[in-house]
């Protein structure tokens, strides 16, 4: 038993690290989806972007400065994609923002192209985060840890803050009501604005712990991660949050246990295929609410 | 007046396009440069560049036919991807180029190969090792060793020198470098009698630990993961994270000093096979790191230190075999440069190149060096050849 749990266990820990690094993600996707029914697809980008500010930051200054200034950064970032590229389209119809969202999404990796010259650029070490541990004989990186106990932290205060303070409240409003909610007074812009910023500061969180442990960014780094939280987000009922942390958990784990098995080239396929499966069976995922029409 | 201003800036766009467009007088002749710039071979590519662009700094021009011309290097990146490859290929086509040296990377050679050909300009490949690039054509050439050649001279290292009898190997799905080198490896281990395993990861992986685990599972010896710099650096990451005491070998695109940065201070085995030694010709070396030194932006596409990489001293050989085949030819129309490349022979830095009837180089000997991880450089292993 203990022998097929040393050979067995660093699947399992690279896939719960993993999908909890999706999960930071895919919240991003599903509020986003949640408040403006619109999927941004510049969000792996901005998970991208805030890895390169992390490797210019660190070479001009310390770690704990750095990290505040990533943090800041992406969201003042997501900000300004969302009032420069999204409000002038509100009006709009959908599919328009869609477009301008995967316009976004290719100035991000350009501009990145443009910043690295195209060459990866190695992640700093963090110190603690970095360093190795060892667990019942398999020996991983701290951060592979720590991941999916401060996803889960996070997770729960993000759901104490929807349920339980006023800008959750109109959060909340705004989801379930578009039109009405402006019309009882909420101020759409703001509460979208800091859906966007909590979307954001999620992503670069997630982007400190997935790039610590895959220390290498180039523009193309927010792509597949990006991918597949949108798949977990839509696994887990796009719009919910706890359905996006549970769909990556278990999108992290299966990749992971698909590679164990052997079938190396189909590990990516699997999340794919997944997703049209979902789609095919239950259009609105695990948790996703049921929509009925009022005629 | 958004109107106007959609106006302004779709005729601004279009005047752009011809901005490149311009004649240029003179006794001038092209050589294109077909290399990745971005993208997973980036690094690799732009000190194969560096190895051109200071042959053409030593010898800027080349006598043909009686009259003195000036080398123009023309730049297309074909970003290592085979879907930007054609565009980049034909881009090179438009500007008439009469001769193409490149690419670093197979996949971007074989993928463009055909655009060369209907164009009628015959290319030289520098460092790509798959035998499809130049087989079944009379336009590719190449001045380097091939894949078949050293795969077995890997598997040998790995059997002889390693002692290993389990080998895992790793490379990137739909590769052609990758698959082609692990296929003549795993040909010429199976023949040692060793025991091969292969796995591969999808485009843009970031996540090597399963795979690592799998390879420590099976009870591998040595790790051969002949893929990409960009992968091979989170490989390198990975394996000492993990704490895997397995040597880790690959091919020629390892050869690179972001290899050595990734594995600096940690506890790493690397082994590598490559075009040249470091320390070959120390003249050449001295000129060129100076060089190098001498500007920033080299300093920065050469990763940052002085280090001559393999591929930097192939992409130097190159340029001086093109000049050859430009004097043979004594005309810089591509068709007379084709038909006088099979006969071109040039003693370079890393050695003599003449090509056979199929258009690749004869090489005998690679070399293979590992990385020490205290000094971050290089050190010379052994020459190793095919018994």
């Amino acid at each position: 038993m203990s022998a097929f749990l040393e050979a067995n266990l660093p699947y399992i820990l690279a896939g719960i690290s993993v999908g909890g690094q999706y999960a930071l993600i895919a919240i991003g996707y599903t509020m986003v989806y949640g408040i403006l029914r619109l999927i941004n697809f510049a969000h792996g980008d901005v998970f991208m972007v805030a890895g390169l500010v992390m490797v210019y930051t660190t070479a001009s200054l310390p770690i704990y400065i750095s990290i505040p200034i990533v943090l800041v950064a992406t969201v003042i970032l997501g900000l300004l994609i969302e009032r420069v590229a999204y409000k002038p389209l509100r009006t709009a119809p959908r599919m328009s923002v869609m477009i301008s969202a995967i316009g976004v999404s290719y100035l991000l990796q350009n501009c990145a192209l443009y910043f690295t010259g195209g060459l990866p650029q190695i992640y700093p070490e963090i110190p603690f985060l970095s360093e190795s541990i060892t667990i019942l004989g398999a020996t991983t990186k701290w951060v592979t840890v720590i991941t999916p106990f401060l996803t889960i932290i996070l997770v729960v205060l993000l759901v104490l803050l929807i349920n339980h303070t006023k800008i959750g409240m109109a959060m909340r409003a705004v989801s379930k009501d578009f039109e009405t909610s402006q019309l009882m007074g909420i101020r759409i812009n703001s509460v979208i604005s800091v859906t966007f910023a909590i979307g954001c500061f999620l992503a670069a969180v997630g982007s400190l712990l997935y790039f610590s442990n895959y220390t290498s960014v180039i523009p193309t780094s927010g792509a597949m991660p990006g991918l597949k939280a949108f798949v977990a987000a839509v696994f887990g009922g796009i719009g919910s949050i706890p359905g996006a942390v549970i769909g990556a958990f278990i999108i992290g784990i299966c990749e992971n246990i698909i590679k164990g098995i052997g079938w190396t080239t189909f590990s990516d396929a699997f999340t794919f295929v997944l997703l049209i499966v979902i789609l095919l069976v239950k259009p609105t995922g695990i948790f996703g609410e049921k929509t009925t029409d009022k005629v | 007046m958004k109107k106007t201003i959609a106006l302004l800036l779709a005729l601004a766009m279009f005047c752009c396009l011809f901005a490149g467009c311009g004649g240029q007088g003179g006794n001038t002749i092209k050589i294109g440069v077909y290399e990745p710039q971005s993208g997973d071979n980036g690094a690799g590519g732009k000190q194969e560049i560096l190895g051109m662009q200071y042959a053409n700094s030593l010898t800027p021009t080349v006598e043909i036919g009686g009259k003195t011309y000036n080398v123009e290097l023309v730049y297309a990146d074909n970003e290592s991807s085979t879907d930007k490859a054609v565009s980049a290929a034909t881009t090179l086509v438009s500007a008439g180029c009469s001769v193409v040296l490149g690419s670093y990377g197979s996949s971007v050679s074989i993928a463009a190969s055909d655009t060369f050909a209907a164009a009628g300009i015959p290319a030289i490949g520098v460092t790509c090792t798959n035998p499809q690039v130049t087989e079944g054509n009379d336009h590719y050439f190449r001045i380097c060793f091939l894949d078949p050649f050293q795969g077995t001279v890997l598997a040998n290292f790995a059997y002889e020198k390693l002692g290993a009898s389990t080998v895992y190997c790793l490379g990137q799905l739909g590769n052609d470098y990758d698959q082609g080198l692990i296929n003549y490896f795993k040909e010429a281990a199976e023949a040692l009698g060793m025991t091969v395993i292969t796995a591969e990861f999808p485009e843009n992986n970031s996540d090597f630990t399963s795979y690592l685990t799998t390879a420590k599972n099976e009870g591998a010896d040595v790790i051969f993961a002949p893929c990409s710099t960009s992968y091979a650096q989170l490989i390198v990451e990975q394996t000492a994270a993990q704490g895997l005491n397995i040597p880790l070998l690959a091919g020629d695109t390892w050869d690179s000093n972001v290899i050595l940065n990734a594995a600096q201070g940690k506890d790493s085995q690397i082994y590598v096979s490559t075009f040249y030694a470091e320390g070959g010709d120390p003249d050449f070396e001295a000129g060129i790191k100076e060089w190098i030194k001498g500007d920033a932006t080299n300093l920065a596409n050469n990763g940052g230190d002085d280090m001559v990489a393999a591929v930097t001293v192939m992409g130097y050989d190159a340029y001086y075999t093109a000049l050859e085949a430009l004097k043979a030819a004594g005309s810089t129309k591509p068709a007379d440069v084709k038909a006088a490349l099979p006969g071109v022979t040039y003693t370079g830095v890393s050695g003599a190149i003449a090509f056979n009837e199929i258009g690749d180089a004869e090489r005998d000997t690679a070399y293979i060096k590992m990385a020490n991880t205290e000094t971050g450089a290089w050190d010379f292993v052994a020459v190793q050849g095919v018994n």
